[in-house]
């Protein structure tokens, strides 16, 4: 594989996977804390967090790569504190690419959750207070497993998302190879240089891969939540 | 001993109830919407009702002046729900096992073989619950919530959403249970029959308020209660033994009312048995009839005449000691002269012992 890509191409793949992987990981246990809470909360300011989670599908990459750069640029009021604090900076460098693929991956996550926590029937956690079980084992016993497949799916759609993300991305952390330079952006790099349409076509072939295995993966992982819900034996 | 006082108001309906439900099946009876359901999932502690005190042998589990609400899970108390609610993503075993891990450990806990053999389950434990009919989920939601050793059990119709053959399946399982486990069990019921064949203790419930409580046979067969059972399902229960079975296919059973003959029944002598006697198959006679097919003539004293408002009225017998039900019109009652302390004979056909009212005890 790694003759078929050259080197320059294959580290922007590899910084796509890197990339995505962490932004997927790091932004799982935060995207089921939101779908459970859209899902089953009731408090006050439940919209506002649920147009907060859904701006970044809505708003202009650009502007959602802006905004971050404000905010966590090194001179921005939280970039500046990580910088101070833990000398950690975000602004051009990896770090800062998984964070913006991150805030865009959100919402699709977070829906992919959410509907399945929707399908749980709250019921069924009612019958199982009644059998004894306190409320984090309930969740942990029941609503969980139960949900496993939509938690995967919303994974796997971040994943994929994260992999394609270039607007906020290129905005916020530029396009610097080895550092910054995601798949999308190295193909749009290539598509600058005159005679490299070769590397881009390449490019685009591995970005329709990941991206048709990541659905295929997703649509068979709600078939099993189905399967799960609907629960036929095994 | 299970002791409930509620108060909940709705749109345009307010419960306001108060009962106490001894051991043994404590049916609460009333029609659809008289507020039942609330009433147990207060008692489960799903919803917090507005006001009242609900108190499980002496442990206060809700006192709304107090500001005490027992969370659910802490409560020890078995739900069976009219949708059996078992946990799709778990085996049968599994869902029978899910409130072991919560479970007291008692010495009188009941065994998972022995619940299991109880209620015929033994063959589903590696199935899921998608797979299984209606009344087998039932029978799994039941041993799952003696499985989790409570202290009473809490069943919300738990047949209304199975057909007849598989009712009267689960009746005979919930029989074995009352008579073998010896749980208290509050039962919710629109369904007279059930309620006859299985409560020792009624309740009955409309329009949010509790209209008569007390002992089975005495409310079954309370004039003043037959409105709200409805005409047609009055009528009273009695206790019997089961005596003999005769040459001629009947058998005589043994009743404080005195003995009493109906086709032969397949309980063995010495069996305990109830009968259900419909008021509307009980026919008055002021001297012992004579040259009369009917076998049960029993005699009695009447205790108590209510006029309906139609031609009906309904006329409580007291026959020796345990109270029976009679339909009559209100001519025939005048004519008779039916007033109470007057003595008549109630003839009962035979067949009016029905055979699929008859519940087994002991």
């Amino acid at each position: 594989m790694t003759d078929w890509l050259s080197p320059e191409e294959w580290q922007a793949v590899a910084l796509s996977l890197k990339v995505a992987g962490w932004a997927t990981l790091l932004s799982l246990p935060l995207g089921l804390a939101v779908a459970y809470a859209l899902a089953r909360g009731r408090f006050p300011g439940k919209e506002l967090l649920n147009g907060l989670v859904h701006l970044p599908l809505i708003l202009p990459p650009v502007v959602t790569g802006y905004l971050l750069l404000l905010t966590f640029g090194r001179r921005g009021p939280v970039g500046a504190l990580l910088d101070q604090w833990f000398g950690f900076v975000l602004a051009f460098r990896w770090t800062g690419a998984v964070l913006a693929a991150a805030v865009m991956a959100f919402p699709l996550m977070v829906r992919a959750i959410r509907l399945a926590i929707e399908a749980v029937d709250p019921k069924l956690e009612e019958a199982a207070a009644t059998l004894g079980a306190p409320r984090p084992w309930v969740f942990a016993t029941v609503t969980l497993p139960l949900i496993l497949p939509g938690i995967l799916a919303g994974a796997v759609l971040a994943f994929a998302k994260s992999m394609g993300e270039f607007g906020a991305t290129i905005t916020f952390v530029s396009n610097i190879p080895g550092q910054t330079q995601t798949l999308p952006s190295a193909i749009h790099a290539f598509l600058q240089v005159p005679g490299a349409e070769g590397s881009a076509l390449r490019l685009v072939l591995v970005a329709i891969a990941v991206s048709m295995l990541a659905l295929l993966l997703s649509e068979w992982l709600a078939r099993a939540v189905a399967r799960r819900i609907g629960a036929r034996d095994a | 001993m299970l002791e409930v006082r509620l108060i909940q108001r709705f749109d345009g309906f307010d419960l306001d109830i108060g009962f106490q439900a001894p051991a043994g099946v404590t049916a609460l009876f009333g029609r659809s919407g008289a507020g039942k359901t609330t009433i147990v999932n207060a008692v489960a502690g799903l919803t917090r009702p507005q006001g009242g005190r609900i108190v499980l042998d002496g442990q206060v589990l809700f006192d709304a002046g107090a500001g005490i609400c027992v969370p659910p899970h802490r409560r020890q108390i078995g739900y069976v729900f009219q949708d059996a609610r078992l946990f799709p993503h778990l085996d049968v075993r599994q869902n029978l096992l899910y409130g072991r891990r919560f479970a007291p450990a008692r010495d009188d806990a009941p065994g998972f073989d022995r619940i299991v053999d109880l209620l015929g389950i033994g063959g589903l434990l590696k199935r899921r619950p998608g797979g299984l009919s209606g009344g087998e989920k039932q029978r799994v939601a039941l041993g799952r919530a003696i499985l989790s050793n409570p202290r009473m059990l809490l069943m919300d119709e738990p047949l209304a959403a199975l057909d007849e053959a598989r009712k009267a399946e689960i009746l005979t399982y919930l029989e074995r249970l009352r008579d073998e486990v010896g749980l208290p069990i509050l039962y919710v019921s629109h369904a007279m029959a059930e309620v006859a064949r299985l409560a020792t203790t009624v309740v009955l419930i409309d329009s949010g308020r509790v209209r008569l409580a007390g002992p089975a046979e005495q409310i079954l067969a309370d004039p003043a209660a037959a409105p709200s059972l409805g005409l047609r399902e009055a009528g009273a229960v009695l206790n019997a033994r089961v005596a003999a079975h005769e040459e001629d296919g009947l058998s005589r059973l043994d009743t404080p009312a005195g003995p009493v003959w109906v086709p032969q029944v397949a309980a063995e002598p010495g069996h305990l048995l109830r009968l259900r006697i419909l008021a509307q198959d009980v026919m008055l006679a002021t001297e012992r009839p004579q040259g009369i097919s009917a076998l049960n003539v029993l005699p009695g004293v009447v205790t108590a005449v209510k006029l309906g408002e139609g031609p009906g009225a309904l006329v409580q017998l007291s026959v020796g000691g345990v109270p029976l039900l009679a339909r009559v019109t209100r001519r025939s009652a005048s004519v008779l002269e039916l007033q109470p302390g007057r003595t008549v004979y109630a003839v009962l056909k035979a067949v009016s012992v029905a055979r699929e009212a008859i519940g087994e005890r002991g």
